[in-house]
């Protein structure tokens, strides 16, 4: 462990940053090139420091690393940091993505950029303290906090109908969140702390598990989003500028994921055992029939919003798989989905802000003037689809012979879900890329210019990086992964055992 | 029988007592001053109205705990930081008034005189150990209300409402009169101390829980909870925006606190039968205020409506009826009374050329045209909200925690699904601030707004910072009724 308290650093350096900006002038286009610069250096640096965490990080520990430990409000509160296996690629993705992010609105943000600049610096601070908070008010404040941010942004940047999405975002959202913070009371009177180590050694009733497992699945279903509480998700990206659809599709929804592996699987075995069956239904119903839905949209952000809800099918199917091919999937999926949901969001980015129209129709022929952005396009287009080689075959794959060993139905109607996405991805890129190029408006078009290569380059560099070797990936997550796994069949047979206990002076 | 006073034991007794004393004396001396140099002197009585509010929290700061007056006046660390709480909401909405009267031809010496009275009137409440003392103290409190609530007397809107809440106020203190009698009839006590011993240690008789349900009618009616909050959405809209300030804020401190000692103290062997009438009230309280506000066009109307609803925020936990509850329900008044004075802060800072402006659409834009105030609305409505990391979010945490651990699960759950109701109309100020096309310009805001809506912005925003430590006074505060 090192002297100084590093997640919090990186935690709150972000939101620093923030207050900087608020504090500078932004009269005139030389001040707003410098609150741009400011931002970009501080995600920067923020980015730089959690690279040590992964440095440091001891990939034989299975527990928490590099805590810290503060007392807040009396028993009720903690402030209580620390990351495993699980959430340390989090945060470093988080970290990783937010210069990109900050980068992507350089050019097409015009209005109130500091305001702009200052929303996506806290709501970076919330998104890492979700990844890092060990205490569970402590990651109910940063889960919920990061609503804030979000709906200005949706609704100050976006769209026509950004009213309508950032309501909609925020009170589908804070519904699911609500119920959370209730069994989240609840678990504070059974077990009369809020510490995470603590609550995970906690073994809680089984009668009360159901409820409490409901009551997070309220929230992580939400905020996943599953099938069929994710008609917020489409809306919210369409109407989002975006960076904000970056944000939402790399990050936000990858909050659900992890809280149902730190919460859902970890804390509440038996229910999530029960309830497995269901999850499986509702995440099949996903992978298909959003998968179909992202066939007839018209729209490019929606049929990638759609592909998005799709995806996280396989992560909450491998999740509650509740074995360690089906979890490590499950990560890795939601990690590299980050990378290539973010992507693909940057790349109609490019094209919007030159044609400002997210309609399939009015593209085509793109390949003829831009060679560049074909390449990269494909690249994460075939990311999407899961073609081996890249980073998203992993996760799928794995995530595949996880449930495979549960369950074959739902191996085999989920994996009619990869043809369905190479059919809505590929004939995507068909429309838009190939073709002939005969809309005389497309005919003066632009490749990518060196900003957006920037963007776009390491990102696809790393998706097949991590296609080829994802190792590292693996090698940080599976002590934890184990742990956990080795822990939920450790409950479910002491339950199994009490029951045939209970049963056998009877019988 | 208890014996009587003599002067000797009287004095050490009044020490107890001196903040109530210097306000009312500094009352009459005001309404001297203001008699005799007439509306003219309008600036010169608010400014010593506020200070007199200062020396009486001088002198509450002096006093030590203790009882007076045959133990029906009590003096502990809940009515200490409850009194602290009154006082200062009218402090600062007297203070808010100031530049408020000059601009807007509302010269009325009465008013903060009156004010005064008013909080007089509270501190006795907070006080309150017996029946006796606290039907003065309420009378004391309301009767000044009724005044200030019709001050603005050539308005229509003004006179209605002041009419209203005289004659709806009447009949709840009515039937206040009528529990106590009752209760006192069944028990044979007026303390506190007495009313409790009698019950704990005899069957519950049935006219008890009826004495019970007056007494908790009338003191629902201060604290305008549903179904005894008509008025409320009239007198808000109607009264001059800094009076209505002042409604929002002290006087509603100060009907909880009673509320919370008569409960916790004199009925807390009965407490399964009030525990019922309090959970109705609230799920009554927040369900109205979610659902009734969404349509209203006025912000001050809005307001009261949020006003209801977060009395019903703040009866789930008392309806908990344990400390943890209690805790709550100090904690949750505190932040409440902070946000509210923010926020009409910026109402009253709704000024164009021909005058004051109150609906919502003019708030149109307010990002774009003052950033630094708009933004620090922002941060009080999602603390309305109950948006964490902000205030509001702790207080409602502190009452809902003390729900679940009295397992009054579907009070809990009907709660928190009205506060995401509820989340609605606050986002649409959020809304109108940010997303919609500028109105035009306010006028600049008077320096005491500022610092008013400055410091409670801060406060709610930087809540988390020192949470821990008003936690523990909370709680301290708390233990002292249990």
């Amino acid at each position: 462990m090192t002297g100084w308290p590093i997640l919090s650093v990186v935690t709150f350096l972000p939101a620093f940053g923030a207050l900087l900006i608020a504090l500078m002038p932004a009269g005139g286009p030389l001040a707003l090139r410098n609150l741009r610069n400011v931002a970009l250096g501080v995600t920067v640096l923020t980015f730089l420091i959690s690279l040590k965490i992964w440095i440091d990080f001891d990939t034989k520990t299975a527990g928490f690393q590099m805590v810290e430990k503060v007392d807040w409000i009396g028993n009720f509160m903690s402030y209580h940091m620390g990351v495993d296996g699980i959430s340390m690629l989090f945060v470093i993705l988080t970290t990783f993505l937010m210069p990109f992010v900050i980068l992507a609105g350089r050019e097409s943000v015009e209005k109130r950029v500091k305001e702009y600049l200052v929303a996506f610096l806290v709501l970076e601070t919330f998104m890492i303290g979700v990844f890092c908070a060990l205490d569970l008010m402590l990651f109910y404040i940063f889960f919920e906090a990061g609503l804030i941010p979000m709906f200005l942004i949706i609704g100050v940047w976006g769209g026509k109908r950004r009213v309508y999405a950032s309501f909609k975002f925020f009170l589908y959202t804070l519904l699911g969140s609500v119920l959370m913070l209730l069994a989240m009371m609840a678990m504070y009177w059974q077990a009369g702390t809020t510490d995470i180590p603590a609550l995970l050694a906690h073994k809680f009733p089984a009668e009360m598990q159901t409820w409490l497992w409901l009551a997070f699945f309220a929230s992580f279903a939400v905020k996943m989003p599953m099938w069929p509480v994710h008609t917020w998700l489409p809306d919210a990206h369409v109407e989002a500028p975006t960076a904000g659809s970056v944000i939402l599709a790399s990050i936000l929804l990858k909050m659900g994921g992890y809280g149902f592996v730190r919460f859902s699987l970890a804390m509440f075995p038996l229910a999530s055992a029960d309830f497995a069956p269901f999850v499986f239904t509702l995440s099949v119903v996903a992978i298909i029939y959003t998968s179909l839905v992202a066939l007839a949209q018209e729209d490019i952000k929606k049929l990638i919003a759609y592909s998005s809800v799709a995806h996280m099918g396989y992560v909450t199917m491998g999740i509650f798989t509740a074995n360690v091919h089906g979890v490590e999937g499950a990560i890795f999926q939601m990690l590299s989905h980050g990378l290539v949901a973010g992507a693909l969001f940057l790349c109609v980015g490019v094209v919007y802000d030159r044609m400002h129209t997210r309609e399939i129709a009015a593209y085509g022929g793109l390949v003829n003037r831009m060679p560049k952005y074909a390449v990269v396009f494909m690249i994460f287009t075939m990311a999407n689809v899961g073609l081996p080689g890249t980073s998203g075959f992993v996760g799928e794959f794995l995530t595949l012979l996880g449930v495979f060993q549960v369950n074959t139905w739902v191996a085999l109607f989920a994996t009619t879900g990869v043809i369905l996405s190479a059919t809505y991805a590929l004939w995507l890129y068909r429309r838009v890329i190939f073709g002939l190029l005969d809309k005389e408006n497309l005919k003066g078009i632009l490749d990518l210019s060196t900003r957006e290569k920037a963007l776009l380059y390491p990102l696809a560099a790393l998706v097949i990086f991590f296609g080829v070797y994802p190792a590292p990936v693996f090698d940080v997550m599976s002590a934890s992964v184990e742990q956990l796994i080795g822990n939920y069949q450790a409950a479910i047979d002491a339950a199994g055992q009490t029951a045939a206990a209970n049963a056998a002076p009877q019988g | 029988m208890q014996p009587a006073l003599e002067f000797s034991s009287l004095l050490p007794q009044l020490a107890f007592a001196s903040p109530e004393i210097a306000l009312s004396l500094g009352a009459m001396l005001l309404l001297m001053v203001g008699a005799f140099a007439g509306d003219k002197s309008v600036s010169v009585v608010t400014g010593l109205s506020v200070l007199v509010i200062a020396l009486a929290a001088f002198l509450l700061w002096q006093a030590g705990d203790g009882r007076a007056f045959n133990d029906s006046f009590i003096l502990d660390p809940f009515a200490r930081l409850m009194k602290y709480a009154a006082l200062a909401g009218s402090g600062i909405a007297i203070a808010m008034s100031w530049n408020f009267m000059r601009i807007e031809k509302f010269e009325r010496f009465e008013y903060p005189v009156l004010v005064v009275l008013a909080t007089t009137g509270m501190m006795l409440m907070i006080s309150a150990n017996s029946l006796l003392a606290l039907y003065l103290g309420l009378e004391m409190q309301s009767l000044a209300l009724y005044v200030i609530a019709a001050i603005n007397r050539d308005n229509l809107r003004s006179s209605e409402a002041g009419l209203k809440y005289f004659v709806l106020g009447a009949l709840s203190s009515g039937m206040l009169l009528y529990g106590m009698t009752l209760v006192y009839g069944f028990t044979g006590h007026l303390d506190f101390v007495g009313i409790r011993e009698a019950l704990a240690g005899s069957e519950r008789s049935i006219g008890l829980v009826f004495g019970l349900v007056f007494i908790l009618a009338g003191l629902c009616f201060k604290i305008s909870a549903v179904p005894f909050h008509m008025w409320t959405p009239d007198v808000y809209e109607g009264a001059p925006t800094p009076v209505t300030a002042f409604f929002a804020a002290a006087p509603k401190v100060a009907a909880m606190a009673m509320l919370v000692r008569i409960v916790t103290g004199a009925f807390e062997p009965v407490t399964a039968d009030w525990q019922q009438v309090i959970s109705f009230i609230s799920i009554a309280s927040m369900a109205l205020g979610a659902f009734a506000a969404i349509g209203q066009q006025n912000i001050k109307r809005l307001m009261a409506y949020s006003s209801i609803g977060h009395m019903g925020f703040a009866l789930v936990g008392l309806a908990a009826g344990t400390q943890n509850g209690v805790n709550g329900v100090i904690l949750y008044m505190l932040v409440y009374m902070t946000m509210t004075l923010g926020t009409f802060a910026v109402i009253i800072a709704m000024r164009r050329k021909d005058g004051m402006v109150e609906q919502i659409s003019d708030l149109a834009g307010l990002g774009a045209r003052n950033p630094l105030q708009a933004f620090l609305l922002t941060i009080l409505m999602f603390s309305l909200a109950g948006i964490p990391p902000l205030a509001g979010f702790f207080a409602k945490y502190f009452v809902f925690v003390a729900a679940i651990e009295a397992q009054l699960y579907p009070l809990a759950v009907i709660g928190v699904l009205a506060s995401v109701v509820g989340a609605f109309y606050y986002l649409r100020i959020i809304k109108v601030m940010w997303f919609d096309e500028p109105a035009a310009e306010f006028l600049p805001m008077a320096g005491e707004l500022k610092l008013v809506l400055g410091v409670s912005g801060l406060l709610v925003g930087l809540f988390y910072i020192f949470a821990g430590s008003l936690v523990e006074v909370t709680s301290s505060a708390a233990a002292s009724l249990f």
